[in-house]
């Protein structure tokens, strides 16, 4: 029975010295067979498995993580959710996801930090202030908000940008999404973990899968290091290593992975109370609760697996940060990661069948699939439950590269891969 | 930071180089159908492992050339032209 957090319980464990706690989530042994195994348990896949059995009651549920959960890309994006996306298709569904996201805390009972508070899109030239028009009109088009800013607004908001007469890329004005914002990623997969095991979930960590037994009929179990398990349908759920899971099952994906960095600074005192994001500079900015600035730039531009990044890409991050930012030149660096993020050619995410029947995608996220996680987890789940697609995910399926009908959100990602 | 063999120039730091993607993709015929194409303009081995791509010496001699290299080390196999079959490696 899972313990609920308030402010009763909290202090109910305070005054036992909080030796009392109970594990927010089983570590059970895997059954020999389930109605539905996830494969990853990131954001997505815990995400999933909560709406299977939270919206549609499939609760004989298992999520196999070949690691820890959330520590994969859920544990290593810059923690941004918004939902500025330029085609209806697409706003639909990440606004879907916002608004999830800023129920989440209370709907898990589990604090996810989310905090609204806004994203500022920079222009540095007349394209770019022509561009944002068209692209903060097709959000309020879309019934998402946002609002077109001069470069007063834009100095009332982020004062520290280098507003001198010779800026390398001078301000000249921008757009926010005042319900963008950051919200503590650890803390989603968390939730997501503890809730999903509240309804019967087996979450299943460090337990490789490893390959599939396909039958005439489609999937019959996953291999796995802890043996074969029965299974009625499978859920990929594992972003970068797609490729490499569909390759044991036969087929190859439309997508491609990278290594996309990011960093942070030492802790400093409140200055950044706002997302900055410059398409120019390639790079964007928050100040985390603890202090850290957090930086996220553009992807290292060859096929990796590595979780590392290299070097050049991270020194033109840095670069970016401080032509905007000169004060910030004197920071140091306090830490640098990768994640492996599944890039496609249109920057829309892939929910559908796979060719193998029984087997069912979730990938393509690229580098936006934390803002994507509530819903891609809701999505994902009714896909998985009914075997159709969610109506705010239909032209998400593999078919689009087929019939040609992509959703080229490449250039609204905000950064330029 | 990569150190890549450029055929003309030698060794070179990556930042004068520009990754062309996976390497030995054929352009199929006019008749193709659908999903042919789709397979040409999108569908990619992506290995976890030695992958076989083109490399361009866009800041240098403006060579196009193709590498092996492991996706995971990063290590470079092995470096041929253009052209030339695909290298088998250890």
């Amino acid at each position: 029975m899972m313990q609920r957090y308030s402010f009763l319980s909290l202090a109910g464990h305070a005054l036992r010295g909080h030796r009392a706690w109970p594990q927010a989530w089983r570590s059970p042994q895997p059954k020999p067979a389930y109605d539905v195994v996830i494969v990853g348990g990131g954001g997505h896949g815990l995400a999933t498995a909560y709406y299977l059995a939270k919206n549609h009651g499939v609760r004989n549920v298992a999520v196999f993580e070949k690691g820890w959960i959330g520590g994969g890309n859920t544990g290593r994006n810059t923690t941004v959710v918004r939902s500025n996306y330029l085609f209806p298709e697409s706003a639909r569904f990440y606004d879907h996801s916002l608004k999830l996201y800023e129920g989440l805390s209370r709907e898990l009972n589990f604090n996810i930090m989310l905090s609204q508070r806004g994203m500022v899109t920079l222009a540095h030239s007349r394209h770019d202030i022509d561009a944002q028009r068209r692209w903060a009109n097709a959000m309020r088009i879309n019934g998402i908000d946002s609002d077109l800013l001069t470069r007063e607004d834009v100095r009332r908001l982020v004062p520290r940008l280098d507003y001198a007469p010779d800026a390398r890329l001078p301000v000249l004005g921008g757009f926010t999404q005042p319900r963008a914002g950051t919200a503590r990623h650890d803390a989603v997969a968390w939730g997501y973990a503890r809730a999903a095991d509240a309804l019967g979930v087996d979450i299943i960590q460090n337990c490789e899968v490893t390959g599939f037994d396909i039958g005439a009929d489609g999937v019959r179990a996953v291999k796995t290091s802890l043996g074969l398990i029965g299974v009625g349908r499978v859920g990929l759920a594992v972003a970068g290593h797609s490729s490499v899971l569909a390759r044991t099952l036969g087929f190859r994906l439309p997508v491609q992975s990278y290594a996309l960095q990011a960093m942070v600074s030492e802790p400093i005192k409140p200055l950044l109370d706002t997302v900055v994001l410059s398409p120019s500079a390639g790079i964007y900015v928050s100040q985390s609760d603890k202090g850290e600035l957090v930086i996220g730039g553009g992807l290292d531009l060859y096929a990796s697996y590595a979780q590392r990044g290299n070097l050049p890409t991270a020194e033109q991050v840095i670069a970016g940060l401080i032509t905007l930012f000169p004060s910030f030149s004197r920071l140091r660096m306090l830490r640098q990661w990768a994640g492996v993020v599944d890039v496609v050619h249109d920057s829309t995410p892939i929910l559908g069948r796979s060719p193998v029947p029984g087997v069912f995608l979730n990938c393509g996220w690229g580098t936006g699939g934390f803002k994507a996680i509530p819903a891609g987890g809701w999505c994902f789940a009714h896909l998985l439950a009914k075997n159709e697609s969610h109506p705010l995910a239909t032209g998400f399926g593999l078919d689009r590269f087929t019939s040609g009908a992509l959703i080229d959100e490449a250039a609204a990602s905000g950064i330029a891969h | 930071m990569l150190s890549l063999t450029c055929p003309h120039c030698g060794p070179r730091d990556e930042t004068e180089f520009s990754c062309g993607g996976e390497s030995h993709i054929e352009r199929p015929g006019v008749e193709a159908s659908d999903e042919t194409w789709a397979d040409y303009l999108f569908v990619r081995d992506n290995p976890r492992g030695v992958t076989f791509e083109r490399w361009h010496h866009r800041f240098g001699c403006g060579a196009w050339f193709n590498v092996a290299r492991d996706t995971v080390s990063h290590e470079i196999k092995t470096v041929y032209p253009m052209g030339a079959p695909r290298p088998t490696t250890p």
